[in-house]
């Protein structure tokens, strides 16, 4: 059969494919977006942007009831907010098979916390699949429809950013042709309210032993759990990523208990390994989930003493953990400067918050591209702490602080963003006579995820046009009466505006329109250029934190300005920094 | 312990190293290797140092390279493949863009740009192929095929002919720029006689 190279989220989405999946939602999430970009491009699976997690879970949820198999996906930290469905999800359980794959990201590539998910799949009680490489990205994610329907519960599927993101080889199958299942009226099962929730939660925990059974007997028989013998001085409990570090740093000098269920884990297995090799280790990035139900067994394990709950691991951590071997290498004995990730040149955020700098504001910030605000030069966020906190925060430090602090503070929160969840907070403040002042980054795309499409850019998944929310409209229905719009790119009016609605003593919503630079459609001017007789060297055209403007000496020696025509983009933000005018706009 | 090689891409965010990845993925496959090829998405993209690593062989298990076992290390930018180095395995090569681009600290005068860096990284002993990819993607008609003409590079150290890789560029790349990439490669694979 022929390979393909798939990346892991490519092959989750080749398996709900040939799962027979009809129904998938999501909201974009690294390290989990590619699952549902790639599920989008088989026509035979109905798939869409939600507004946030939440609805995605329940959109899926949904077609579950009505007998389809379903799916939905999301980063880790958005299945906090997914959480609410799922727990009880859980008592209720499914008609047509369900899966949620939620992508973890330790060592935080992308993300504001680096928890655990399988802390949610032991609360709420449901199965939980952990995959290695793409093979079992595809693998997993048809079994765990089957597991779905065989023991009528929600099935989570674990990723890490290093699986979602690496590509491996794949063998394609047919797609099954799954029959929808018919949906009957079933209140006792479906309606949860206290009487029927007590009968639920008696059922759940009976599940959880049967899937016990299932992880110790059936999960090795269809090779989601393994076992592999080698040397049996050294034995591995892994899931995951780190069991193709371990293997690959101790090869067949150790033996390997391989989990594909890391929740319910298995006992009896457990229990036979551990007897079996001379020196148990468990290696776990992040909690020490496998460590603990060990231990609960009585098991004498290595793990977390040996192992960090911090960040990601590779084979050389684990080489060095376990047989106390480094590799050689070569390292420059000079400083080396870091090269964090900047707004791009021509970013409307940078027009924006370089507006905003005069003002010495607190800003309150939240999740997206322009979290990159936060850093030198521009400097300006004074929190981050989830999808929508901007707003509810910058309202709770205000009602704290008092009217004349109000003045000086706003929230920054971008337009895919505060659909998700900021808008909520937005309504608190107008129903409980804020007078908050509050951005929306609008730059008609989901950015930092890599250009999905939202519910405020009038396009669905697929492209096509749509409705989209019209965001004035939608701020003065609950109850903003200030309403304006601003061009990031036009730094004094943005200012005049801000200015303006800082001093009004109620509530305001300020748009700050302009798409994101990146986006094909958005036509760039030509690059701006330094003069460089009228440049006095002062630097003030630095504190834009543009990467296309620098300092280079001139024959003279002496430092000035210069904007790489390679890098920029023409936006002119930079233009409004020279008092001396000499930055000009380029000609063609 | 294995025969696995580890071939590690780095640059600049934007520099498309995606691209060169996934046509040695791609090539390595069809030669009846298993692959793994690790990719960084979301938020380093955005002018961050980015690094992915390529691993062929008989049965690869990490996605990942660590330091002191890259084979090769491709670099797209001189400062990245000094911030690299020490993940090339002792006797490994270092195959290099000369171009430099600023971080954001030395933009801001926080931070020096190091002087010499590739003579620096040879005063080490280590064996270093440097070109000016920038100057050949230029000659074969954009700056974006400079990650092409660094794969056309390390092409030649690899060793399968030139034929495999032009086959899988036309088959990779979109039909548009399928002549400028060829082109492009072609100049890299030529670029060290």
């Amino acid at each position: 059969m022929e390979k393909v190279l798939l990346l892991g989220n490519e092959a989750v989405a080749r398996g709900l494919y040939e799962a027979g999946v009809t129904v998938v939602s999501a909201y974009p999430g690294t390290p989990s977006t590619e699952i549902t970009e790639s599920a989008c491009k088989y026509d035979e699976i109905y798939t869409e942007w939600a507004p946030n997690e939440k609805v995605a879970f329940e959109v899926a949820f949904g077609a579950s009831m009505a007998g389809a198999r379903a799916f939905c996906a999301m980063k880790h930290v958005g299945l906090n907010v997914a959480a609410d469905p799922l727990y009880t999800a859980s008592y209720i359980g499914v008609n047509g098979g369900m899966v949620c794959a939620v992508a973890d990201d330790p060592g935080m590539h992308s993300s504001q916390n680096e928890q655990d998910s399988r802390r949610h799949a032991i609360a709420s009680k449901v199965p939980m699949l952990e995959v290695s490489d793409s093979a079992e990205c595809l693998d997993f994610t048809k079994k765990a429809f089957d597991l779905s329907e065989e023991f009528d519960t929600p099935v989570l599927l674990r990723l890490t950013t290093r699986i979602s993101h690496s590509r491996s080889p794949v063998a394609l199958s047919e797609r099954l042709n799954f029959e929808k299942k018919p949906y009957r009226k079933d209140v006792m099962k479906n309606v949860m309210m206290p009487a029927m929730a007590r009968g639920a939660h008696v059922k759940v925990e009976e599940r959880l032993k049967k899937l016990t059974e299932w992880a110790d007997t059936t999960a090795f028989d269809l090779g989601i759990n393994k076992k592999i013998m080698f040397d049996r001085k050294i034995g591995v409990i892994a899931a995951g990523s780190c069991y193709v570090y371990a293997r690959e740093a101790l090869g067949e000098n150790a033996s390997y208990l391989k989990l594909g269920i890391v929740n319910p884990l298995p006992v009896k297995a457990i229990q036979a390994f551990a007897s079996e090799v001379e020196t148990l280790y468990v290696i776990e990035e992040l909690d020490d989930i496998i460590e603990t139900h060990c231990i609960k067994l009585g098991l004498k394990v290595i793990g977390k003493e040996k192992f960090s709950f911090l960040g990601e691991f590779n084979q050389g951590i684990v080489r060095k953990a376990v047989l106390g071997e480094e590799k050689e290498s070569v390292s420059l004995d000079i400083p080396i400067p870091p090269r964090p990730p900047v707004l791009c040149a021509g970013c409307p955020h940078r027009g924006l918050f370089y507006a905003l700098k005069k003002f010495k504001l607190y800003v309150s910030g939240d999740i997206g591209c322009y979290t990159l605000g936060a850093q030198a030069p521009l400097s300006m966020m004074d929190s981050c702490v989830c999808m929508g906190a901007s707003v509810s925060g910058l309202h709770g430090f205000n009602v704290a602080s008092g009217k004349e602090q109000a003045k000086k503070s706003v929230a920054v929160i971008g337009d895919s963003t505060f659909i998700h969840s900021g808008i909520t907070g937005l309504i608190d403040i107008a129903y409980n006579k804020g007078i908050s002042t509050v951005i929306v980054l609008d730059n008609s795309i989901t950015g930092m995820t890599g250009h999905q499409n939202n519910p405020a850019n009038g396009l669905t998944i697929k492209g096509d046009p749509t409705v989209a929310v019209d965001l004035e409209a939608l701020a003065r229905a609950v109850g903003i009466r200030r309403v304006r719009v601003v061009d990031p790119f036009d730094i004094e009016g943005v200012r005049k505006v801000v200015a303006e609605e800082l001093e009004a003593e109620e509530a305001s919503l300020i748009i700050s329109r302009r798409p994101c630079a990146l986006l094909k459609n958005v036509k760039h001017e030509p690059a701006m250029y330094v003069d460089r007789d009228v440049c006095t060297g002062c630097k003030a055209c630095l504190q834009v934190g543009c990467p296309a403007i620098m300092q280079i000496k001139s024959d003279a020696g002496k430092s000035k300005a210069y904007i790489d025509p390679n890098q920029c983009v023409g936006c002119g933000v930079c233009a409004a920094s020279c008092r001396f005018g000499a930055i000009r706009k380029g000609g063609n | 312990m294995s025969d696995t090689k580890n071939i590690l891409i780095v640059g600049v965010g934007g520099q498309g190293t995606l691209l060169a990845s996934k046509l040695l993925g791609k090539c390595f496959l069809e030669q009846g290797y298993d692959v793994k090829v690790s990719e960084v998405h979301g938020m380093s993209q955005r002018g961050g140092s980015v690094v992915t690593y390529v691993r062929y062989g008989k049965e690869v298990f990490s996605p990942v390279i660590d330091k002191g076992e890259a084979d090769i290390i491709i670099s797209f930018e001189q400062l990245e493949a000094a911030r690299w180095l020490p993940y090339l395995k002792k006797g490994g090569l270092l195959i290099t863009n000369t171009q430099k681009l600023n971080p954001m600290p030395v933009i801001m005068g926080t931070a020096e740009y190091p002087e010499r860096v590739i003579d620096k990284i040879k005063e080490k002993g280590v064996r270093v192929i440097a070109v000016d990819a920038l100057d050949l993607a230029l000659q074969a008609g954009s700056v974006k095929a400079t990650n092409v003409v660094l794969l056309g590079v390390a092409a030649k150290e690899l060793g399968l002919g030139e034929k495999i890789w032009l086959d899988i560029i036309e088959k990779t790349v979109p039909p548009k720029t399928v002549e400028l990439n060829k082109e492009a490669f072609v100049k890299g694979y030529n670029a060290i006689s």
